[in-house]
């Protein structure tokens, strides 16, 4: 009878979690379908904001954008993230570890702003033009630390017996790389890669600053459009992609899931 | 590592179709050819349809691109990038890209419809002989409040707004000039004061403001004002205007002692690539038909006299927004203040905020 | 062999330091010295002491304290709960999902949420207590500050819990410790790493935060972000923006390696 209780507290204070992190946009879908035109006073429904962002070429294009930016910047800053994590926990010497993982953090700590003016000097005394190129350096750049910080504490958590195991039965550099570090921390991995995707998603001010030439992504693109009141079109636009995540994100664990159920998973993680 | 490698090969492959797809879209868009100009504006700040109407018209594609503040838009065409064709900065920009020597001088010869524009706004301080801008869009900084809330209160003074019964009443417009500058017009200063004297008198003035402020915000203000989250605002006309179509309660005026008068304007950076191009589109935006329609969409007072002959009467007719000589006479146009008395406006003002007791 | 191993790993991220953290922060560091004329000059520094940057210094601190505080508050039994549901990664995954929407959109949906005239008041006038005051208050802004941070605080902790050995909790509770004392002495002290990168990476970026300062807290707030912003954006004075971009930087490190050390002592005591 107490344990049944104290489950039905954990389901309350779960579902209050879940409904306070969705309110927003909960609220953002709700006046998608507002015929006033505004995120307040709702007039009546409407789906003409969805007719209008399906005419929007330009807006189809900002969003591929947005997209093509936040996968690869994430995937590179993957890469590039994976292999610090790997170099400082293989590092000996105390002192230098703390160093590299105090400049790992700067770019977290600083300002947006600070890191968009400073890239833009950097991206002009480098000649990059901007446009895509230099927002996809700077997202990779801003992304990396994030990875780090979610792959490090797997690598730390790996007990020192098996790698040295590996070693023993003859395992190559290579091979206890691969068939031993990387399966044991891929979880890391994924983190690290959904985390950078939503820093990417997210940015505004860094992109903001090293963007031109056409280029722009969603968030630059709703930041402009707030002088007037951001359009419902974006509304729309957010409710699909919302939607359409959350399918995805569904979707694809359950098939992970299916994929690895029983002996499957066991075997999965061992490869 | 199977795992890895064909979650991140997924992950190329989806990318290089997208790139695909995007490329294929903006040379259809025709983003990517040789005839185009690249407007720089503010977000919103012009009917869409006239951007096409102008493709149209003259064949040239239009890349819009858009900013959110003058200092932002400053720091892009300082950068030079971007070869943006056409921007709007305001007046007080244009002084500093003139200065720094970022604008391309205008040829008048092809712009024949600058005979439309007021002659009130022309050959201002800002641009004598308006070399290198034409004036888009005009307005004034005063006070906006509720009727329904305050009943028949008025604000003939600055001054007004310091009555202690507004407690935690007012929402301010976020500008360095807007705030000292109605503080230093409520002490009967100018609001292009150079005496740091006079500024600091002002600081302190507005500091007892706080107790009234409810907060100081951006470009919410409009839904603000709509949404009647506070009666009193300082603000621009042009957010004004736009909140009262919304809520028919809103008024609006501006104060005895004076207060600003800004333009936003239409220059030629010197990053141009299309400087024949960007001289059609300005000329363009200043037809009369094309302006009024404009004018209609955005909602702000149009310097362009033959468009407002086209526009309701009722509109041009409204002296909160398109004020009279006797008014607009009281009114004052940013200048130029120079770096360091510049810099001491910001940095006032950001005590201002933190001094909040 | 080992040593070379390591190398190779570390040369990407290294690039990525040289080029993205430490160029960047030779930037600000010179500009700290310039004034708006571009001459070298101490000012910055001086102005930096003055009473009023020192004092929202300190603002800024404990705002991004009371922010890290409630996220953990709020985050721990989240995570702890989210590993005991049948779906975890899935309600992980939903937990990260929110945070993929423009956080634009989502003040912009915050300030109807919490109007005079919006649902948090309606529901205030329902229950009986009345409307009252809730945007432009310093419970708003950490209530969107918290919102906006806490799926970057779950997912550590989350990850850090899900790798805990189950049956450390079986032994204690078989040795006679009750539920608290095993959270206490066995589950959180496993927990710490976990904990601790998610206070870093709410605490650093909390202390930066400027868009919510203007949108949710009205300018009521000011944080060392916030003047950053101002004095790149609207000021033009680089020079000052860097200097306090400098001493973030400073007080970066300076939380790092405070936070090594304690896990370091933490362990020393345990042993």
């Amino acid at each position: 009878m107490a344990k049944k209780q104290k489950i039905d507290f954990a389901s309350i204070y779960l579902f209050i979690v879940f409904l306070i992190l969705y309110l927003p946009i909960f609220y953002l879908i709700y006046y998608s379908f507002n015929s006033g035109g505004k995120m307040y006073n709702f007039d009546s429904f409407t789906l003409e904001w969805y007719r209008e962002l399906f005419g929007n070429t330009r807006m189809l294009i900002i969003v591929l954008n947005t997209i093509i930016i936040a996968l690869l910047s994430a995937a590179f800053a993957t890469i590039i993230g994976v292999c610090g994590a790997i170099g400082i926990w293989l590092m000996k010497n105390r002192i230098s570890r703390q160093t590299v993982l105090s400049l790992n953090n700067i770019l977290i700590v600083s300002p947006d702003v600070v890191i968009g003016a400073s890239f833009l000097l950097l991206f002009t005394i480098a000649g990059i033009k901007l446009g895509f190129t230099s927002v996809l350096l700077a997202h990779i750049a801003f992304s990396v630390p994030i990875v780090v910080l979610m792959v490090l504490p797997k690598l730390q958590e790996l007990p020192q017996s098996i790698i040295d195991a590996a070693q023993d039965l003859g395992a190559s550099h290579w091979g206890v790389f691969t068939k031993v570090i990387l399966p044991l921390i891929t979880p890391g991995i994924f983190a690290g890669f959904f985390m950078a995707l939503t820093y990417s998603l997210d940015d505004f001010a860094v992109t903001f600053f090293v963007t031109g030439s056409g280029f722009s992504t969603l968030s630059v693109e709703i930041y402009s459009m707030a002088r007037r009141g951001v359009s419902l079109e974006i509304n729309a636009l957010s409710t699909i992609l919302f939607v359409i995540t959350i399918l995805l994100v569904i979707g694809y664990y359950f098939i992970v899931s299916k994929q690895n159920n029983g002996q499957g998973a066991r075997l999965g993680a061992r490869k | 590592m199977k795992k890895i490698v064909r979650a991140f090969t997924a992950i190329f492959i989806v990318s290089i179709i997208l790139i695909i797809w995007v490329n294929r879209l903006n040379a259809s868009e025709g983003y990517t050819g040789e005839n185009t100009i690249t407007v720089f504006n503010w977000g919103d700040y012009i009917d869409m349809d006239l951007i096409k109407r102008f493709e149209e018209e003259t064949g040239i594609t239009v890349i819009y691109e858009t900013f959110d503040s003058n200092e932002a838009m400053l720091t892009k065409i300082q950068q030079g990038g971007t070869s943006y064709d056409v921007a709007v900065p305001s007046e007080y920009a244009v002084e500093r890209l003139k200065e720094e020597g970022l604008l391309y001088p205008l040829d008048h010869e092809k712009l024949p419809n600058l005979v439309n524009i007021d002659e009130r706004f022309l050959d201002m301080p800002y641009d004598p002989g308006n070399q290198y801008s034409v004036p888009y869009f005009w307005g004034t900084v005063g006070i906006a409040y509720n009727t329904r809330i305050l009943g028949n209160r008025t604000f003939e003074s600055w001054n007004d707004l310091w009555a202690p019964d507004l407690r935690n009443q007012i929402l301010l417009i976020d500008g360095a000039r807007e705030v000292m500058g109605f503080g230093l017009n409520s002490l009967n200063y100018s609001l292009n004061d150079k005496n740091p004297e006079h500024l600091y008198e002002a600081k302190e003035k507005l500091k007892k403001l706080w107790p009234n402020i409810k907060a100081i915000v951006g470009d919410e203000m409009k839904m603000l004002l709509v949404n009647e989250e506070a009666p009193v605002a300082v603000t621009w006309s042009g957010d004004v205007s736009e909140a009262m179509w919304e809520n028919e309660y809103i008024d609006y005026a501006v104060p005895k002692e004076g207060s600003n008068l800004w333009f936003d304007t239409m220059v030629i950076p010197k990053t141009a690539d299309n400087i024949d191009g960007a001289h059609k589109f300005i000329n363009f935006m200043l037809d009369a038909e094309v302006a009024a329609q404009n004018t209609d969409y955005i909602g702000y007072a149009t310097p362009n006299k033959a468009a407002m002959e086209l526009l309701d009467e009722e509109v041009v007719n409204d002296e909160r927004f398109y004020p009279p000589d006797e008014i607009t006479e009281k009114l004052e146009v940013y200048e130029s203040l120079g770096k360091e008395t510049l810099a001491l406006y910001s940095e006032l003002y950001l005590q201002f905020k933190m001094e909040r007791k | 062999m080992k040593a070379r191993t390591q190398k190779l790993f570390l040369i990407p991220y290294y690039l990525w330091i040289a080029l993205f953290v430490i160029a960047p922060i030779l930037l600000i560091v010179y500009y700290s010295f310039l004034d708006i004329y571009g001459n070298f000059t101490l000012k910055n520094y001086r102005r930096f002491f003055s009473p009023v940057y020192l004092e929202m210094t300190l603002t800024s601190f404990w705002y991004a304290l009371l922010i890290t505080l409630f996220c953990l508050i709020v985050a721990y039994p989240t995570a702890y709960l989210l590993t005991r549901t049948r779906y975890k990664q899935l309600w992980m995954l939903l937990i990260i999902m929110p945070s993929w929407i423009n956080l634009l959109l989502k003040a912009y949906a915050f300030i109807g949420i919490f109007g005079a005239h919006g649902m948090a008041n309606a529901l205030l006038e329902v229950l009986g207590i009345g409307s009252r005051q809730i945007l432009y208050t310093d419970f708003s802004f950490i209530f969107v500050a918290v919102y906006i941070f806490i799926p970057f605080m779950i997912l550590p902790i989350f990850n850090a819990l899900d790798k805990l050995d189950k049956t450390y909790i079986d032994a204690a509770m078989d040795l006679g410790a009750s539920r608290w004392q095993t959270f206490l002495r066995v589950i959180f002290p496993l927990t710490l790493n976990g904990v601790k990168s998610g206070c870093q990476v709410v605490f650093i970026p909390a202390l930066s935060l400027f868009m919510l300062t203007r949108l949710i807290a009205g300018n009521r707030v000011i944080t060392l972000g916030t003047a950053v912003e101002q004095q790149f954006l609207v000021n033009q004075d680089w020079g000052m923006g860097s200097t306090i971009a400098v001493f973030l930087v400073i007080i970066m490190f300076i939380i790092v390696a405070l936070s090594e050390r304690g896990v370091r002592n933490g362990k020393k005591a345990k042993n």
